[in-house]
């Protein structure tokens, strides 16, 4: 076979490129070229930083273990590498070029990956549009007048929008899975503990979670298995045990699927199309030998309030190093410390991030505590138990990934409210710790009309059965074959 | 001293004590930085103590077997598992902007020392060094700071005790028991000078006989035992007259200024906090293995405490002898190397030359605090110096002057004695010639002591031993003079 032209390369998923790299069809340098043309020249904003065109990093080594070869990884300004700056979306962290590299991006530098560029996204990761970026709101590859979903918007534009074969993003309560749904994409989050966070500024660090935006299924299990596993610098981390197969399961004979009427038909402002595509994405898991199971995750509707007490509250103290004084931006010519602590932070801060400090501090404060954040937690212990229990049940279970389709720029940010109700869907997994999975499960009209957008199914697994959810969707990817790309 | 003032009558001091040591581990409390003391500023630091965005905390082993030690050797009860807390409050001197301590579940609880019951023992993270430039050396009016983090990150133990103490010297003698204990477990310099062993106080008094605790003023900043006693001793002399007065106390953090002796109140800025505790995210639980628990249990050395007791009971040392070597760390050490070297001697006799002898001579030799483990009179040297005593091979003031040529230079007593000719005159027809020299030359003494007046038989001994060169047993010498006197 020839090799591919440019726009066939474009197309090729991670693993598709690498098939032809071994069998010597494609000079492995070639696709990292490529990619470093289309970020340099894109029109997303959905890049912070991109390696320049004709200055592709080294790989480290030449060893056989260097699974990867050479590819482009496309990386969440969340995470800190040596000497390129790291946003992490905000004005605060504006010029700071890290002393080190976060364990997940130096595990894939091991594996032979080569960092293609940083994207942006919401400010620390908070926010589900990417609206809230210090540098400007990422575009939606199927419709630049829509959002990209967020808080990993940029990672999840650019993998759909042709500018990486993948990327990683981080989720805290829907920030990979969400604009993966968004965006026509598949994105993982894996099970609490399976990656390393050392060096992924911290948001919520009870519930962040590395993990990977890619074009299929089997992609995301190549990037899991280059990242996940223990590291010494994160007591939290312990990895999956036994690894990660790649899928390989092209039906769901035996398996049990769980759906929740309940907390589904809860959920405020659940699109027509989506629920439509949700009942089709059912009907292809009986098509395929699954069988539905009613299941019932009573406390799950109340994972978004529990989640807006727990994040902020650990942001609160988590963004608190933000203080002008070893790095980063600093307001000086004021009259004291305080005076510089306040100048340094009201103008490095966003109006988001300002919102969460002032959320958390509060639900932390003395006389609030239990009523707030131990009722939080409470509530997290009770949903992490709902899913116990359903799991006694079934072996996965499934929701829609987002309530919308790709929203219009604007469109919410007047209203945090509506905004945080994005993730209604994503945060009751986060909350529990357990992995989840959205994979592009057809198209729909948004409720004004207009072009059909992605719409996402998300598949929940028990904590660190990663191997049975990534082959049942893998099975599920290959029933629903979504062919379509954006424009 | 306070004890006679006249408020003692009507008030009785509360005081409990708030210690922090700084663990002598190889790394910082949470990163791989080496621990460092009076080295070139900001060289012992890392992402994690620098707090860069996205670093995490992890744990160091060896401290938790340190603080395991400390706690047990507090006699507490270690929690099954102790949960890390995030305090927050922005500092320059703190990076993350939280300290990462223990909170609701420290690592041990309800232990004693002494007379004093602990309260509890936690582990958590030691501030950054702030250098103000100012002449206050505090940070209100200083033109600039400077922040050092190689002291950021260094374990601490906290150990707060029960109120448990009534008087500020015996609050200093607790203190120097609970340094004497640390010290012998090995995992703390201890110095209270270098900061290495602090102490804060909560100071109250209440009518005497009454239950209830009266309001508390927390006293920081006494760097030395002196200065602790004198700070206490100030603040219940500050209260007692506030309430003499039928003022009210107010609950407030003061500071210890030691040139001035003052107790001046922190600015409300710098300790009136909402810490907004929460549980760490970041650290796993900490629940010691029972590997973990009997280890640290079987390393304890032998603690002040029932050293003491083994003093009293098996080498029948007195009482003030046996408190000031189980107590002293040097001054033990020392005894027990004297002992181990000693062959045959009685133990209450090298104990009398440790604690009289050797002390004394030290002190004269150097100022206070002499060390005697860093003095030239080797544990060995001064074990055969009793011996040679207690066997009468030389008399005792033969010996003191081995021992000051000891504290000079050094050496081996044996070769001391050789060489300066101080044996025990053995040779009594010499001794007893020497004796009717004395007699002759001082005749009007003789009469006297011949008369019954045993006062008068001073300048006779004085005369024998001057000729002797002390080589001679005084006992010895009283008996030879009675004898040719007539009155043996
Ligand atoms: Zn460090």
């Amino acid at each position: 076979m020839a090799s591919p032209t440019t726009s066939e390369l474009l197309e090729l998923t991670a693993a598709g490129a690498l098939r032809r790299i071994d069998e010597g069809e494609l000079p492995a340098d070639e696709v990292f070229d490529a990619y470093a043309e289309v970020a340099a020249a894109e029109e997303l904003n959905a890049y912070l930083w991109r390696a320049e065109p004709g200055t592709r990093p080294t790989p480290p080594s030449a060893d056989e273990s260097e699974q990867l070869r050479g590819l482009p990884v496309a990386v969440k300004d969340l995470f800190c590498t040596e000497g390129i700056k790291t946003t992490a979306g905000s004005r605060i962290l504006e010029g700071y070029r890290p002393p080190y590299t976060a364990t997940a991006v130096r595990r894939l530098s091991q594996a032979g990956a080569r960092v293609l560029g940083k994207t942006n996204m919401d400010e620390f990761a908070m926010g589900s549009s990417n609206e809230n970026s210090a540098y400007g709101p990422v575009l939606n590859p199927w419709d630049r007048a829509r959002v990209p979903g967020g808080s990993s918007g940029g990672s999840a534009a650019a993998v759909a929008g042709r500018l990486a074969p993948w990327a990683i993003g981080t989720d805290t309560g829907g920030s990979i899975r969400q604009p993966a749904s968004l965006c026509g994409i598949v994105g993982l989050k894996p099970t609490y503990g399976a990656i390393s966070r050392y060096g992924m500024v911290a948001f919520a660090s009870s519930l962040d979670q590395c993990g990977p935006l890619t074009r299929d299924v089997t992609d995301a299990a190549l990037l899991l298995r280059a990242m996940e596993g223990r590291d010494p610098l994160d007591s939290t981390s312990v990895g999956i045990d036994g690894g990660v197969e790649l899928p390989s399961r092209e039906d769901l004979g035996g398996l049990r699927v769980g759906v929740a009427r309940d907390f589904s038909h809860h959920a405020e402002g659940v699109e027509p199309g989506v629920a439509e595509t949700f009942e089709r994405s059912l009907a292809t898991i009986e098509q395929l030998g699954g069988s539905i199971e009613e299941i019932e995750l009573p406390h799950a509707e109340h994972g978004i309030s529990a989640y807006y007490v727990l994040a902020p509250a650990e942001a609160s103290a988590n963004l608190a190093r933000y203080d002008g004084v070893r790095y980063g931006l600093r307001v000086d010519g004021v009259a004291d410390l305080v005076a510089m602590y306040e100048r340094t932070r009201a103008r490095g801060f966003g109006l988001e991030v300002k919102r969460r400090i002032m959320l958390g501090t509060y639900a932390l404060s003395s006389g609030y505590y239990e009523a707030y954040y131990g009722s939080a937690q409470k509530v997290r212990t009770l949903i992490a138990r709902d899913f116990e229990r359903a799991f006694e049940r079934c072996d996965l279970v499934v929701t829609p990934t987002s309530p919308s389709v790709a929203f219009e720029l604007g469109a919410r940010t007047a209203d945090p409210l509506a905004m945080y109700l994005s993730d209604y869907f994503t945060v009751p997994m986060s909350l529990a710790g357990i992995p989840a999975i959205s994979i592009p499960a057809g198209l729909a009209e948004p409720p004004g009309g207009g072009t059909p957008l992605p719409v996402g199914l998300q598949l929940a697994a028990p904590a660190f059965a990663e191997s049975r959810l990534l082959d049942a969707a893998h099975a599920l990817e290959l029933a629903i074959d979504f062919q379509e790309r954006p424009a | 001293m306070t004890t006679e003032n006249g408020w003692r009558q009507r008030y009785e001091p509360v005081i409990g004590l708030e210690i922090h040591v700084q663990l002598s581990t190889r790394t910082k409390m949470f990163c791989g930085c080496e621990l460092s003391f009076g080295e070139q500023p900001n060289l012992h630091t890392c992402p994690i103590c620098l707090a860069h965005p996205g670093s995490l905390p992890v744990t160091n082993e060896q401290a938790v077997r340190y603080a395991l030690q400390i706690a047990l050797a507090l006699d507490c009860e270690i929690a099954p598992r102790s949960i890390f807390h995030r305090k927050n409050y922005f500092y320059p001197d703190n990076p993350k902007a939280y300290q990462i301590s223990q909170y609701d579940i420290p690592l041990a609880t309800a232990g004693r020392l002494g007379d004093v019951r602990i309260h509890r023992v936690h582990l958590e993270e030691d501030a950054a060094k702030l250098v103000h430039v100012s002449a206050s050396g505090r940070i209100h009016g200083s033109g600039s700071s400077l922040v050092d983090f190689n002291r950021g990150g260094t374990p601490l133990v906290e150990i707060v005790t029960e109120p448990d103490l009534d008087d500020p010297a015996t609050a200093r003698e607790w203190l120097q028991l609970l340094r004497t204990t640390i010290k012998q477990i090995g995992v703390s310099d201890v110095n209270m000078e270098e900061g290495s062993l602090r102490c804060d106080a909560n100071v109250s008094l209440r009518p005497v006989g009454a239950d209830a605790l009266g309001v508390k003023a927390e006293l920081k900043n006494m760097n030395s035992f002196r200065f602790l006693e004198r700070g206490i001793n100030a603040e219940l002399e500050r209260q007692a007259a506030l309430l003499d007065a039928e003022e009210q106390v107010e609950q407030e953090t003061l500071h210890f200024d030691p040139r001035s002796g003052e107790l001046t109140p922190l600015r409300s800025k710098e300790y009136a906090h909402d810490y907004r505790y929460f549980p760490e995210p970041d650290l796993v639980p900490l629940a010691p293995t029972e590997a973990m628990l009997s280890e640290a249990r079987e390393s304890l050395p032998e603690l002040p405490a029932s050293r003491r007791e083994r003093y009293l009971a098996e080498l029948e040392l007195a009482d003030k002898q046996a408190t000031q070597l189980a107590f002293d760390a040097d001054l033990g050490a020392y005894f027990e190397a004297a002992l181990a070297a000693a062959d045959g001697t009685t133990p209450k006799v090298i104990a009398n030359w440790v604690t009289g002898e050797l002390v004394a001579s030290l002190r004269e030799a150097k100022a206070d605090d002499a060390d005697p483990a860093s003095s030239r009179v080797s544990p060995d040297a001064l074990a055969k110096l009793a011996g040679m005593v207690e066997r009468k091979e030389i008399s005792t003031g033969a010996a003191r002057r081995v021992l000051a040529t000891l504290v000079a230079e050094g050496g081996d007593p044996t070769r001391i004695v050789e060489r300066e000719g101080l044996g025990q005159l053995d040779d009594s027809g010499e001794l007893e010639a020497i004796v009717a020299r004395a007699v002759e030359s001082d005749p009007e003494a003789a009469a006297r002591v011949r008369d019954g007046n045993m006062k008068a038989i001073g300048p006779l001994v004085g005369f024998v031993m001057r000729e002797t060169k002390g080589r001679a047993d005084g006992g010895e010498v009283t008996r030879l003079i009675r004898e040719r006197l007539g009155l043996g």
